[in-house]
C-alpha cells in the first residue's frame, strides 16, 4: 500500500468571474522513500494540490475527493486533527523562506516551537535538537543563528533553516514548493544536497514541486507533469525525459535551455566598437552600525570592470546575487552616476555629457527590467507605454504615424494590434515583458540592455522571449548586455560571457570558453551547481562546493576569497589581475583550488 | 471644405482606426467595485438627497433664515413648535428664526466648508508632497521638517488663532482649516512619492528620455490619485466636525450665517426648556452627512486598495 495516495482530488476557487477549476480531479500514489517531482509552469495548479491536502487552502477554495496518509484520511479534517498531521508526519517547505517564517521571532523561538508542539520536549533538550539539526543542515556557527532572526540570515541560510524545521519531527513526506527557485545556482545546489541526503539517511519521500526540468533531473525518481490542473504524464525519470509521450512535455523539455550545448553564430568580421567600458567604479554609501547616527561606509558595487561590445555582439553578465551586476548595466547607460572610470559609447564620452544631450545620446540605449509588470505604468494603455519613447525623440511625427509604428513594433514583437488600449494588468507575464521589448526597441536603438528580462517568466514563455530577442537581434544587428543570474539562458544566447563576483570581473571570454572550459574556481562552481535537464548528465556530474557563505561586499577579506595567500601575507588591498590565457579568455588571478579549500577548512 | 485641414483627417483617422478592444483602466475597475459596495452606494445617493434638499429647499420655505418671528417669540415652547401651519417645519430657534431657513443654511456651510477645505489640502498637499518626495534629499529634509514642526502645534489652537486675528468670517475660516488640513496630506503624498518614484517604469521611462516633469505629471501623479482621492473624502468629514467644533466654541461663523456646529450648540443649550428640536433637527442633518461620508470613503478606499493586483 502507498504511504501517501491522492484520490479524484479537486480543487475549486469562487471568485468574482465565477467558479476557477485550479485541479481537475488527479490521483497520486507516493511510496516511502521515493522523490516524486511536480512538473508545471505557473498557474497549473501543482501548489494548490498539495495545499488543498494540507488543508491550507485560501478561503474561497474547496476539495474534494480523498487525501490519506498511512491510511490516515487527510483531506478536508478539521485543523485540530490536521495540526498533529503538520509537523509530525508532514514538513512542508515553501518558495519564499523571509515570508514563511515569522519575523519578530528569533529562529530559536520558532524551531523550539515546533517540538514543543509535537514531541513535547522540554526548552533544553529541544534546543539541543535544534542546534543538531541546523548542523547537519552544515549551518555554521549553529548555536549563533539561533539567536538570530530571520532577516540577519541570508536567502540560503533561511531556506536550510526551512528544511530544518521542516525535518524536525522527521516526517514521512516532505512537501518542498519550488524550494529553489529564489536561490542562487550555488546556494540552491547545496539546499537540493540536503534535500537528498535527508532522503537517504531518513527514508523520507519528498514532493518536490517546481518548473525547473534540471532540478528535476537531479532530484527526482519519479515525475508528474501537470498542466491545467490536470496530469498530462508521469513516468520513471528516464522515461519522462527520454521517452515523453505527451507534447506537452516534450515543448517543456525542448524550452530548457542547457548549459552543456554550444549555441552559435558568427559576428560579422571586423566589426565597430560600440560600447568602450574602462575602470568603472560605482560606490554607494551605506551606513552601518556604530556611532549614534551610525558611519558611513562606501560599498563597491561596481570595483574596476572594464569590458568593450562590438556592433551585432551579446555580452552576458553572469553572477550571483548581490554581485555589482544590475549596477553595472544602469551605470552604463547613467541611470545610476558612477565615480570614477569612463564609457564611451561610439568614441564619445557618456559621462562627461550634459543632462539633455544625454536624452539624445539614449535613443540607443535601451533597457528591458525583470519585472514585467512592475516596469510599465498601471495607469497607462500598453500602446503609451509602448509610443513614450517615440513621443520624446520624435517629436516631428503625427499622432497617425506614431500609431502606425506602435502598430508595426507591436506586430514585430508578436503582440496583436487588438490588445493596444489594454492596460498592463489585463496581459500575462510573458505579454508585458513583450510589451517592455517593444518600448525598447521602438527608436531602433543600437543597445538593449537586457536586465533578468527573462528570469520572471515560465520556462516556455522563456524560450519564446529568447527566441523574439534572437529575432530581434539578427533583424535589427542589434547589441545586447544580457544580464542574469541563470548561466544556461546566458550561455544560450550570448557570444561572450563575463563572470562577475562582487563588483570585479573573475573570468570573460567566449560562452564555450566559460561553459566547456573554465578556469576560475568561481566560474567552475557556479556552472557545476547548474542544474542540467538530463537525468543521466546529472547523476555523473561531480558537483564543486565553495566553502562558506557568499561573503558581504563590506569584509575586506572577501574580494580576496580565491586568492587566501595573499589574505595570509597581509595585502588585504591587492587586486587580482586578469590574464589572458588563450585568446579572448581573461581570467583573474586565483590560488588552485586545494589550496583555497585548504585555506577555508583551516581556518 | 469640411475634412480638408490636416487636423481633421486626423480625427478623421483615429475614428475610423477604433477597431482596437478597448481596456479596462484601473479606474473603471475601482468604478465597478465602488458601484457594487451597497453601503457606499446608499450613502451616495443619502448625501444627494441632502445636496438636493440643500439646494431646492429655500424654495418651499416661507421664513428667511436671520428674520425673527416676533409672534413665535412669544411663547417657543409652543408656538415655536415644528408646524406645518405656521410656516417653521422644523419650529424655530430660541430666537424666533425659522429652523428649517437656518438648517439649510447650516448645512450648505459645513458641506463647503468640507469641500473647499479637502480641495485646498488636496492641492497644496500633493504639490508639496509630490515635490518633497521626488527632489528627495536636502530639499526633502528642509520640506517636511517645516512640516513637522506645523504638525507639532496644535491644528485648533491654530485655527482659534487665525479666526481671532483676521476676524470672523467665510473666508477666513476656510482659510484656517485649509492652513492646517494639507500637512497631513503632504506627508501622505510624499511618504507614496518616494515608493513610486523607485519602481521600474519610473527608470524605463528615464531609460526613454521622458523628462522629469513629464515623468511627474504622467507617470506619478496618476498613480498618487488612488491614496489622494481615499484620503481626501475620510479629510471632508474631518474638516466638518473641525469646524463645527470651533462654531461649537462661539469662533465659527458670525451670526446671521450659522452652521450645524452653532446650531447644535444653541440647540444644547436650551434643551432643558423642552424645546428638543432645536437640537434635533440639525443633529439628524449632521450625523447623516459625517456617517454617509465615512461610509463613502470607505467604500473608495476598497475600490481603490490595489491589494489585489
Amino acid at each position: 500500500m502507498p504511504m501517501f495516495r491522492v484520490d479524484n482530488l479537486a480543487v475549486d476557487f469562487a471568485a468574482a468571474e465565477g467558479v476557477v477549476a485550479a485541479v481537475k480531479g488527479v490521483s497520486l500514489q507516493i511510496e516511502r522513500g521515493e522523490c516524486v517531482g511536480i512538473v508545471g509552469e505557473s498557474g497549473s495548479g501543482k501548489s494548490q494540490l498539495f495545499l488543498a491536502v494540507m488543508g491550507l487552502l485560501a478561503a474561497n477554495g474547496t476539495a474534494t475527493g480523498s487525501a490519506s496518509l498511512d491510511g490516515r484520511p487527510l483531506l478536508n479534517m478539521p485543523t485540530q486533527a490536521l495540526n498533529l498531521v503538520r509537523g509530525e508526519d508532514v514538513g512542508m517547505v515553501f518558495q519564499d523562506p523571509l515570508s514563511a517564517l515569522t519575523p519578530h521571532l528569533r529562529i530559536e523561538q520558532q524551531m523550539i516551537e515546533v517540538l514543543q508542539v509535537h514531541r513535547r520536549l522540554g526548552r533544553r533538550e529541544a534546543r539541543a535538537r535544534c542546534i543538531a539539526w541546523l548542523e547537519r543542515m552544515r549551518i555554521p556557527d549553529a548555536s549563533r543563528r539561533m539567536k538570530q532572526y530571520p532577516h540577519e540570515l541570508s536567502g540560503g541560510m533561511r531556506q536550510r533553516v526551512m528544511v530544518a524545521m521542516a525535518m524536525l519531527c522527521e516526517p514521512k513526506l516532505l512537501i518542498a514548493d519550488e524550494p529553489t527557485t529564489a536561490l542562487d545556482v550555488t546556494v540552491q545546489a547545496q539546499v537540493l544536497d540536503l534535500m537528498s541526503g535527508m532522503q537517504r539517511e531518513l527514508g523520507a519521500a519528498i514532493a518536490l514541486i517546481t518548473h525547473d526540468m534540471g532540478v528535476v533531473a537531479r532530484m527526482c525518481d519519479r515525475v508528474i507533469v501537470m498542466r491545467d490542473g490536470m496530469f498530462v504524464e508521469q513516468g520513471t525519470i528516464d522515461d519522462i525525459f527520454y521517452r515523453p509521450t505527451h507534447d506537452y512535455t516534450r515543448t517543456l523539455l525542448d524550452a530548457m535551455p542547457r548549459i552543456d550545448s554550444s549555441n552559435r553564430r558568427q559576428v560579422a568580421p571586423q566589426p565597430q566598437t560600440l560600447l568602450d567600458v574602462k575602470d568603472l567604479r560605482v560606490e554607494f554609501p551605506v551606513s552601518v552600525p556604530g556611532t549614534l547616527f551610525g558611519r558611513k561606509r562606501q560599498l563597491k558595487a561596481v570595483d574596476g570592470v572594464s569590458f568593450r561590445l562590438v556592433e551585432g555582439e551579446t555580452l552576458g553578465i553572469v553572477g550571483e546575487s548581490g554581485c555589482g551586476k544590475s549596477t553595472l548595466a544602469r551605470a552604463v547607460i547613467r541611470l545610476i552616476e558612477y565615480q570614477q572610470g569612463s564609457v564611451s559609447w561610439l568614441g564619445r564620452d557618456l559621462g562627461a555629457l550634459k543632462r539633455q544631450a544625454l536624452v539624445g545620446a539614449r535613443k540607443d540605449l535601451q533597457i528591458v527590467f525583470q519585472d514585467p509588470l512592475a516596469s510599465l505604468n498601471p495607469r497607462m494603455t500598453i500602446a503609451d507605454s509602448i509610443a513614450e519613447p517615440l513621443t520624446t525623440f520624435r517629436p516631428d511625427l503625427t499622432r497617425r504615424e506614431k500609431k502606425i509604428q506602435v502598430f508595426d513594433i507591436m506586430e514585430r514583437v508578436g503582440l496583436l494590434p487588438a490588445m493596444a488600449n489594454r492596460y498592463p494588468h489585463e496581459l500575462s507575464g510573458g505579454q508585458n515583458q513583450r510589451v517592455g521589448i517593444a518600448r525598447a526597441m521602438i527608436n531602433r536603438p543600437a543597445l538593449m540592455i537586457c536586465d533578468e528580462a527573462v528570469s520572471a517568466l515560465d520556462v516556455s514563455i522563456q524560450a519564446q522571449i529568447i527566441e523574439l530577442l534572437k529575432d530581434l537581434q539578427s533583424e535589427f544587428g542589434l547589441s545586447m548586455l544580457f544580464i542574469s543570474h541563470d548561466l544556461s539562458v546566458v550561455r544560450d544566447i550570448s557570444d561572450r560571457i563575463m563572470v562577475i563576483y562582487l563588483g570585479r570581473i573573475v573570468e570573460s571570454g567566449s560562452s564555450d570558453q566559460i561553459c566547456s572550459a573554465p578556469q576560475h574556481p568561481y566560474t567552475q562552481a557556479l556552472i557545476s551547481a547548474v542544474p542540467v535537464p538530463d537525468p543521466a548528465v546529472e547523476r555523473s556530474r561531480t558537483h564543486i562546493h565553495l566553502p562558506g557563505e557568499l561573503p558581504s561586499p563590506l569584509d575586506p577579506q572577501a574580494a580576496l576569497r580565491f586568492l587566501p595567500t595573499k589574505v595570509a601575507e597581509g595585502e588585504l588591498s591587492y587586486v587580482p589581475k586578469l590574464n589572458e590565457v588563450s585568446p579572448g579568455h581573461f581570467v583573474a588571478e586565483h590560488d588552485p583550488m586545494d589550496k583555497i579549500m585548504a585555506w577555508y577548512s583551516a581556518s | 471644405m469640411f475634412g480638408r485641414s490636416k487636423k481633421a483627417s486626423e480625427l478623421a483617422s483615429d475614428i475610423t482606426d477604433h477597431t482596437a478592444v478597448r481596456g479596462r483602466s484601473l479606474m473603471h475597475d475601482a468604478l465597478d467595485r465602488f458601484l457594487r459596495n451597497r453601503a457606499a452606494i446608499s450613502c451616495t445617493l443619502l448625501l444627494l438627497m441632502i445636496v438636493v434638499f440643500v439646494l431646492c429647499g429655500p424654495l418651499l420655505s416661507q421664513w428667511n433664515h436671520e428674520d425673527i418671528d416676533w409672534v413665535a417669540l412669544g411663547d417657543i415652547e409652543t408656538l415655536g413648535a415644528p408646524s406645518v401651519d405656521s410656516g417653521h417645519y422644523f419650529g424655530t430657534d430660541a430666537l424666533g428664526r425659522d429652523l428649517y431657513s437656518r438648517t439649510i443654511q447650516a448645512t450648505g456651510t459645513s458641506l463647503m466648508v468640507g469641500l473647499i477645505g479637502a480641495v485646498m489640502a488636496l492641492v497644496l498637499g500633493t504639490a508639496y508632497g509630490v515635490i518633497a518626495g521626488y527632489a528627495g534629499g536636502r530639499v526633502d529634509g528642509a520640506l517636511m521638517r517645516a512640516v513637522d514642526v506645523m504638525l507639532a502645534i496644535p491644528s485648533t489652537l491654530v485655527i482659534i488663532l487665525i479666526l481671532v486675528v483676521a476676524g470672523r468670517s467665510f473666508v477666513t475660516l476656510f482659510l484656517a482649516l485649509g492652513a492646517v488640513s494639507w500637512l497631513t496630506m503632504s506627508r501622505i503624498v510624499r511618504a507614496q512619492t518616494l515608493a513610486i518614484k523607485n519602481r521600474e517604469f519610473i527608470e524605463a521611462a528615464r531609460a526613454g528620455g521622458v523628462s522629469e516633469a513629464r515623468i511627474v505629471v504622467r507617470h506619478i501623479l496618476p498613480n498618487l490619485m488612488g491614496v489622494v482621492i481615499v484620503y481626501a473624502s475620510i479629510l471632508v468629514p474631518e474638516l466638518i466636525l473641525a469646524e463645527s467644533f470651533i462654531s461649537f466654541l462661539g469662533l465659527g461663523i458670525s451670526e446671521p450665517y450659522t452652521s450645524l456646529g452653532a446650531l447644535i450648540s444653541e440647540g444644547a443649550g436650551t434643551m432643558v426648556y423642552g424645546t428638543l428640536w432645536q437640537l434635533l433637527f440639525p443633529l439628524f442633518f449632521y450625523v447623516a452627512i459625517i456617517i454617509s461620508l465615512f461610509f463613502i470613503g470607505d467604500g473608495l478606499r476598497d475600490a481603490l486598495d490595489p491589494k489585489d493586483r
